[in-house]
């Protein structure tokens, strides 16, 4: 029992409706979302290392006192604390992205209290152990990330938001529809409740029915294969921070609610659920990575990475082993940092020479070389070259599918990380390498390096979750094995 | 009750897929609508349509009537009322911006 639980998602639910108030005053917007930002980052750290130590590895709260299976539950365990301090640190380095990027309209225009809203939509969805209570903070999340995307209402945007709203609005709808059913059969929808009920009941035919229900709906959140085609033009309508604050936290909150349902709830019949999101996994890395091939524009091949990568993330949860799982959660870390980044660099790109088309630009690393090798370094780090995190994320997830005699989607998964490579390097090679093009530049070298400090960190925890993968591994392997024994989290929330 | 209930919304999720199918923006927002209002009397007829006492007000009754779908259904409907909103302002302002609601016309190029 600890209250610290509901600070993740209190502090900026609170946050972001003062700034409601200051929304005419941008500079005090500015210092309290920074110090939000900063205060959010430090405490989820805290909360981790509690997490960590506690006895159980898991913290859990009762809200307002009510028993477990009757009232809403928030758990802390290892997975979703971990979520929820990347989640503030990927905020914190947005925000101060946004400082210097975003125009002062949309500041005026309650950019923040949205900002905030998103968050707190995300952390709460990370924390909850109520199915119902997911679906709610879904729908935080949503709804902030609807006004974020459509913000400003160019042509483009509005037209492209429009299809993201009644998109998500469909897959709500039948995420209700799934609650509805599994209510009906289980009369419960605390988490580890259901868990604990479904594996119980011997009903395996309408069971299977409501898993494909929710992977649907899971699926059109976190972009899987047949369903993320709302995802590439709607992500490239607003500025870079929303969109790298979109690409990292917005699919995540879609798969980390598959990793949880499908370790914890739907963990009984393997063959034939798993074995489909495998399938998807396989879907999502190819068609994500030919997108990515076949566009010139830079944010819209990394756009199309953002596809690419989510098949890598949930490829573990489809081999279905704790080493797997382990190596998924790992990837969705690395790929968190590793996306933001390289959405940061795209932006400046795009401000520094006023195109996002490849083919004209050129020879920017001699004018620029920490931009370049800031580039660069993300960018291996996104392919899985050794010593960045991407490479230990895709050796794991390699090696444990091949332990279970997965053999396909490790050639997918080999063949699409040299589609990634090619990729990404033909971003580096027409932008930076060659000779220059007729661009005049519109921003001086010091103003790129004052854009690329907030890069740097990033930069720095792919290196840093690169050379410390032993103690990385050791913390996600303790998650993945909590994950994969889901009676010690019912006994946990139950006892 | 509970299949007139259930042929209800069926009825609410066919209409609904088609006015999502159709090309006119206003009538995709009246398709989502007409979803969500499906689901949630799903969700009231999956609790079962109980005839039992008020629960809570008192301990007599031989059977209660389960309050939760009941409650859950409240917080959907506030949900999806303020996504109804969000989508109809939405829709008004890509209506003024592109002069159209013709969806084949909304299709789009991302060079523009």
């Amino acid at each position: 029992m600890s209250n610290l639980l509901v600070v993740p998602f209190l502090l900026p639910m609170v946050v972001g409706a003062v700034l409601i108030f200051f929304a005419k005053h941008h500079r005090l917007q500015r210092i309290i979302a920074g110090l939000t930002g900063i205060a959010l980052f430090v405490f989820s750290i805290y909360l981790t290392y509690r997490v960590y130590q506690s006895p159980e590895q898991m913290i859990h709260l009762e809200v307002g006192d009510w028993r477990a299976p009757f009232g809403i539950v928030l758990v802390g365990d290892m997975l979703s604390i971990l979520m929820v301090l990347m989640a503030s640190f990927v905020g914190l380095v947005c925000l101060f992205y946004g400082f210097k990027t975003i125009h002062i309209e949309r500041e005026r225009y309650y950019f923040y209290s949205f900002f905030f809203f998103l968050l707190t939509g995300v952390n709460g969805a990370f924390l909850t152990g109520d199915l119902f209570n997911l679906f709610v903070f879904f729908e935080v999340t949503l709804i902030s990330s609807y006004v974020l995307i459509s913000h400003g209402g160019k042509k483009f945007q509005l037209r492209e938001s429009f299809k993201y709203v009644v998109m998500n609005m469909v897959a709500s709808a039948f995420f209700l529809v799934a609650v509805a059913y599994l209510y009906a059969i289980t009369g419960t929808l605390n988490m580890a409740d259901l868990g604990d009920r479904v594996a119980m009941l011997d009903q395996q035919g309408i069971i299977n029915v409501i898993a494909i229900i929710f992977l649907f709906v899971f699926g059109a959140k976190g972009a899987l294969f047949p369903l993320y085609y709302w995802l590439p033009k709607s992500y490239y309508g607003p500025p870079a921070v929303i969109t790298a604050l979109f690409g990292a936290l917005l699919t995540k909150v879609g798969l980390y609610s598959l990793i949880r349902t499908f370790t914890l709830i739907f963990n009984q019949n393997p063959a034939f659920t798993h074995t489909i999101i495998l399938v998807l996994a396989g879907a999502t890395m190819i068609f994500g990575v030919l997108g990515a091939l076949s566009k010139f524009d830079i944010k819209s091949i990394i756009i199309y990475q953002i596809i690419s990568q989510v098949g890598f993330m949930i490829m573990g949860l489809g081999v279905f082993s704790a080493d797997a799982i382990a190596g998924s959660i790992y990837y969705i870390t690395h790929d968190m940092v590793v996306k933001v980044a390289l959405f940061f660099i795209a932006g400046i790109i795009i401000q520094l020479t006023g195109t996002a088309d490849i083919r004209k630009m050129g020879g920017l690393l001699k004018k620029y070389p920490l931009l370049g090798w800031s580039f660069f370094i993300a960018a291996m780090s996104l392919v899985g070259i050794p010593p960045l995190s991407g490479f230990f994320g895709k050796f794991s997830l390699i090696v444990s599918s091949v332990g279970e005699g997965q053999y396909v989607i490790v050639g997918v998964a080999l063949v699409v990380s040299l589609l990634n490579l090619f990729s990404m390097l033909r971003i580096f090679m027409n932008v930076f390498w060659g000779e220059e093009t007729d661009i005049t530049f519109a921003l001086s070298n010091e103003q790129v390096n004052g854009l690329l400090r907030t890069v740097i960190p990033l930069i720095a925890v792919t290196i840093a979750l690169g050379l410390g993968a032993e103690p990385a591994f050791q913390y996600v392997s303790a998650a993945a094995d909590q994950l994969m024994n889901p009676t010690h989290y019912i006994d946990v929330i139950l006892p | 009750m509970e299949i007139l209930i259930a042929l209800l919304i069926g009825v609410l999720f066919s209409v609904a897929t088609y006015l999502l199918l159709t090309k006119s923006l206003l009538r995709i927002v009246l398709g989502t609508v007409l979803l969500s209002h499906g689901a949630h009397l799903l969700i009231l007829t999956m609790g079962g349509l109980g005839q039992g006492a008020a629960p809570l007000l008192g301990q007599e009754a031989g059977s209660y009537t389960d309050p939760l779908p009941q409650a859950l259904i409240l917080t959907a409907i506030v949900i999806s009322f303020g996504m109804t909103a969000l989508l109809l302002v939405l829709t008004y302002r890509t209506y003024k911006a592109h002069q159209t609601d013709d969806l084949d016309q909304l299709r789009g190029r991302l060079d523009e």
